[in-house]
């Protein structure tokens, strides 16, 4: 049992991040357009279903497959092709200590909702973000080309920098819980904002989230990709290459978010509602979450059915917002009367903690794509700085904040006793 | 302990990197090539090459009637073409010596000032994206786009306009042009607003613009810059203000000047120089007058239809100056507008014939590009990016 259960998690919470990895492109795309008047992708459908243009993630991946494989000349064909494998590789181990929910009891079994309960927990984070540069790195060197080598040479140096301040913001967060273990850390938190490391270690975080932007290549420190000025270090790389090293980008993208939301945002923590509370009254708020996801499946029915303009496109795309809108309201109408009138049927021992745990999982996740979001904004909104920029920002100014902020957490925690 | 350290690292042995940037590359907006050598990411020494969109433009002028140079001048600075356009038309008119009407005139105005804001509009909006600014660029896309759409209805095309003539312009203003035209400068005052506050104190964008390729007041002279640039190095120099044409003596509008002569500058007097061009298309449009757009004279205006076809004068008119063109008088001019980027001019030698003997274009760019160079001599890559997105270099027009 207790090997299915880990095989079952091994499997479950990297594919978890693998379809984050759409999303987050759709997300990006569709906040983008958003910022900048535009629509975003709005063509790309199958039999007129497009999704709010996540199906053209679909017209991508194809896209990616055919796509002609490139090799350089003088490329170093080993590491050319194990770089794309390495940036991916890293950005999916990482999440293997993040906790996505409670410890779950069923009888006597116990198990918790991460794929390894490693104690070292953010020890190991640091150790294979550490990783990251290397796939970088080593695809900017191996193609064999001056841009993507500037692009490599970008990264490792703003990497190894920016490391240094995420790990010391963290370590105000290891003196203040005294633990490295991220569900120790999610735990002592508690289901109260306002406990949360958010509002006890602001300058921590704020530190932790640029060094974060830092880490995962993201606008404003895009200088390893700077499309206008050295086209980046995934310059020569074609296909599904490509593909993995963006890809990569957006899983880091989510990893980063997951972490922030554990170290800083209570992790699966609802606020309010404690584990216990919820599993006490695992029933009432089964019977309340489900009216509430009837209620939004009806009016998200509903909203699409008031777009329905017959004759709009004059093909099969006019038709969507019923096939998707009919069975939505549908749907909503059904589970809420049934909840209503017929209210919840006798529920297993098994069904309450379950529950409770797939209800954190899923506030965590909200949390994680919210952060997730505001990596979007930010990338839209800002300019990006320039190399020297980084090195000095990194070195003069986030490094000191650092100490300082640990400085004065050690004073704080010896008055206080 | 530093000391060893850094005796030791001179001793390696280092070599400069040749980095060939362009001639095709995002940031270079169109083909010029800058081969910069490289010491990490600062750039020792750098060379422009030019020529790659070398297209003959003067030379071609030589072979073709008057007014088929029109449509190549179009091709010059392809962001603002009509700007283009009113300077050539202009500079035969001078050497005709006619008069074009008045509201030929006012619409001349109306459109230069639009090609403008055009023009800025562009060169602003992709030196934020050189910058890692995005979102700027949709802002001021979707102003030039509604501007592109005027143009569409008031010449049928939108990059290669082709709209003056010599002795006045090809057709009147839409209809609703002042309403709609209204509406854009409206739109374009809330872009302008939108990437000011993006922008303008932006801690990032002024880090990476402020003091980085600075021209000094004799500096820009010395090497002969016109336009945005030379007056963001502090020099009120415009054409429209020194050698008043097109009664621009009588619009009120200020010169926006600059202190520092560096990229920041040299961006925000082009969003200055937006706001007075509005201001002077709404003057316009107040004091258009209503009449011809068109001079009437046989040497280079087409007869009407009617003649045309109802009078043997006017079929013979139409018949000569289609088949022998334009025949301006013996001589030589040079006659120069405030484009864009600066001084637009075109020298023109006739030797009474049909088409030009000589004509030579005056653009802009040239003088700008001789001095990149040197500007990003001992700067970074990025910087290099950032100073070729401000000096608005079009090749185009450089290349001709």
């Amino acid at each position: 049992m207790v090997i299915f259960i880990a095989l079952a998690k091994i499997i479950i919470i990297p594919v978890l991040v693998l379809n984050l990895i759409p999303l987050l492109i759709w997300m990006e795309r569709k906040g983008a357009a958003y910022i900048q008047d535009r629509r975003g992708p709005n063509r790309a459908n199958i039999l007129g279903i497009r999704l709010g243009g996540m199906v053209h993630n679909f017209a991508d991946v194809i896209k990616l497959l055919t796509k002609e494989e490139n090799l350089p000349d003088g490329a170093n064909r080993f590491y050319f092709y194990l770089a794309p494998f390495l940036a991916m590789f890293v950005s999916f181990v990482t999440v293997a200590v993040i906790p996505f929910g409670d410890d779950v009891h069923l009888g006597d079994l116990v198990f918790s909702l991460r794929v390894t309960d490693a104690s070292v927990g953010m020890l190991y984070i640091f150790a294979i973000v550490s990783l990251s540069v290397y796939g970088v790195m080593l695809g900017g060197w191996a193609s064999n080309s001056k841009f993507s080598l500037l692009g490599g040479l970008r990264v490792a140096s703003q990497m190894i920098s920016y490391e240094i301040a995420l790990s010391l913001a963290a370590v105000s967060l290891f003196m203040v819980t005294e633990s490295v273990d991220l569900g120790t850390m999610v735990r002592a938190q508690g289901e109260l904002p306002w406990h949360w490391n958010f509002f006890h270690q602001p300058l921590a975080f704020l530190i932790f989230l640029v060094a974060a932007f830092a880490e995962t290549n993201r606008n404003p420190f895009d200088l390893a990709e700077g499309e206008s000025e050295i086209v980046g270090y995934h310059l020569e790389y074609s296909s599904m290459k490509f593909a993995l090293f963006f890809m990569a980008e957006y899983a880091a993208i989510a990893v980063s978010s997951a972490i922030l939301v554990t170290l800083f945002f209570g992790g699966w923590q609802i606020p309010g509602f404690s584990t216990e509370t919820l599993l006490q009254g695992g029933e009432f708020y089964l019977k309340n979450v489900g009216l509430g996801v009837a209620a939004f499946s009806a009016l998200t029915g509903l909203v699409l059915l008031t777009q329905y303009r017959p004759g709009k496109n004059g093909d099969l795309r006019d038709y969507e917002v019923l096939v998707l809108g009919i069975p939505a309201l549908l749907a909503g109408l059904g589970l809420g009367a049934y909840l209503m009138w017929m209210g919840l049927p006798p529920l297993a021992d098994w069904v309450a903690p379950v529950f409770v745990a797939a209800l954190q999982a899923a506030c965590f996740l909200f949390k994680v794509l919210c952060f997730c979001f505001f990596f979007v904004w930010v990338r839209w909104t800002l300019p990006r700085f320039r190399y020297d920029q980084v090195m000095s920002f990194g070195w003069k100014g986030m490094l000191p904040i650092a100490l300082a902020n640990i400085l004065g957490t050690g004073i704080y925690l010896l008055i206080r006793g | 302990m530093a000391q060893a350290l850094m005796t030791e690292n001179s001793d390696l042995p280092t070599q400069n990197m040749v980095l060939n940037i362009g001639p095709s590359h995002p940031a270079t907006h169109g083909a010029l090539r800058l081969c910069a050598e490289l010491d990490g990411e600062t750039i020792v020494k750098a060379t422009v090459e030019i020529g790659y969109l070398h297209r003959a433009f003067e030379k071609h002028t030589e072979v073709s009637t008057w007014s088929q140079i029109i449509p190549y001048t179009d091709r010059l600075n392809y962001c603002s073409s009509l700007l283009n356009n009113v300077a050539y038309a202009r500079a035969v008119e001078q050497l005709l010596r006619i008069e074009i009407p008045e509201r030929a005139v006012f619409i001349r105005v109306i459109v230069s000032e639009l090609a403008r804001i055009m023009d800025h509009l562009i060169c602003v909006g992709t030196s934020a994206v050189d910058l890692g600014a995005l979102s700027n660029f949709w802002y001021f896309f979707n102003v030039r786009e509604q501007i592109y759409d005027w143009t569409e209805k008031l010449c049928g095309a939108r990059l290669t306009t082709n709209y003056t003539r010599i002795g006045g312009v090809m057709r009147d203003l839409a209809p609703g042009f002042d309403e709609g035209i209204r509406k854009v400068l409206k739109s374009l005052n809330k872009a302008l607003k939108d990437v000011t506050k993006l922008l303008g104190r932006n801690r990032i964008f002024m880090d990476r613009t402020q003091g980085v390729g600075i021209v000094t007041r004799d500096e820009a002279i010395n090497w002969g810059f016109t336009g945005p640039c030379l007056r963001a190095s502090g020099v009120p120099h415009d054409l429209r203000k020194a050698q008043p044409y097109y009664h621009y003596d009588e619009f009120d509008f200020e010169i926006p000047v600059g202190t520092v002569g560096d990229t920041y500058d040299r961006l925000m007097i082009r969003i200055e120089e937006m706001k007075q061009s509005v201001r002077i298309i709404e003057q316009a449009l107040e004091k258009i007058p209503s009449g011809p757009v068109m001079v009437d004279d046989s040497r280079v205006a087409l007869p009407p239809k009617e003649k045309v076809y109802g009078s043997i004068e006017g079929l013979m008119n139409h018949f000569m100056l289609l088949t022998d063109g334009i025949k301006p008088p013996q001589g030589e001019i040079y006659s120069a507008i405030e484009a864009g980027n600066g001084e637009l001019g075109f020298y023109i030698v006739s030797d009474g014939g049909p088409k030009p003997y000589r004509i030579h274009c005056r653009p802009p760019c040239f003088p700008l590009t001789q001095a990149y160079e040197r500007l990003v001599q001992g700067r970074m890559i990025a910087d290099a990016i950032a100073i070729l997105g401000s000096l608005n270099i079009v090749v185009g027009e450089l290349d001709r």
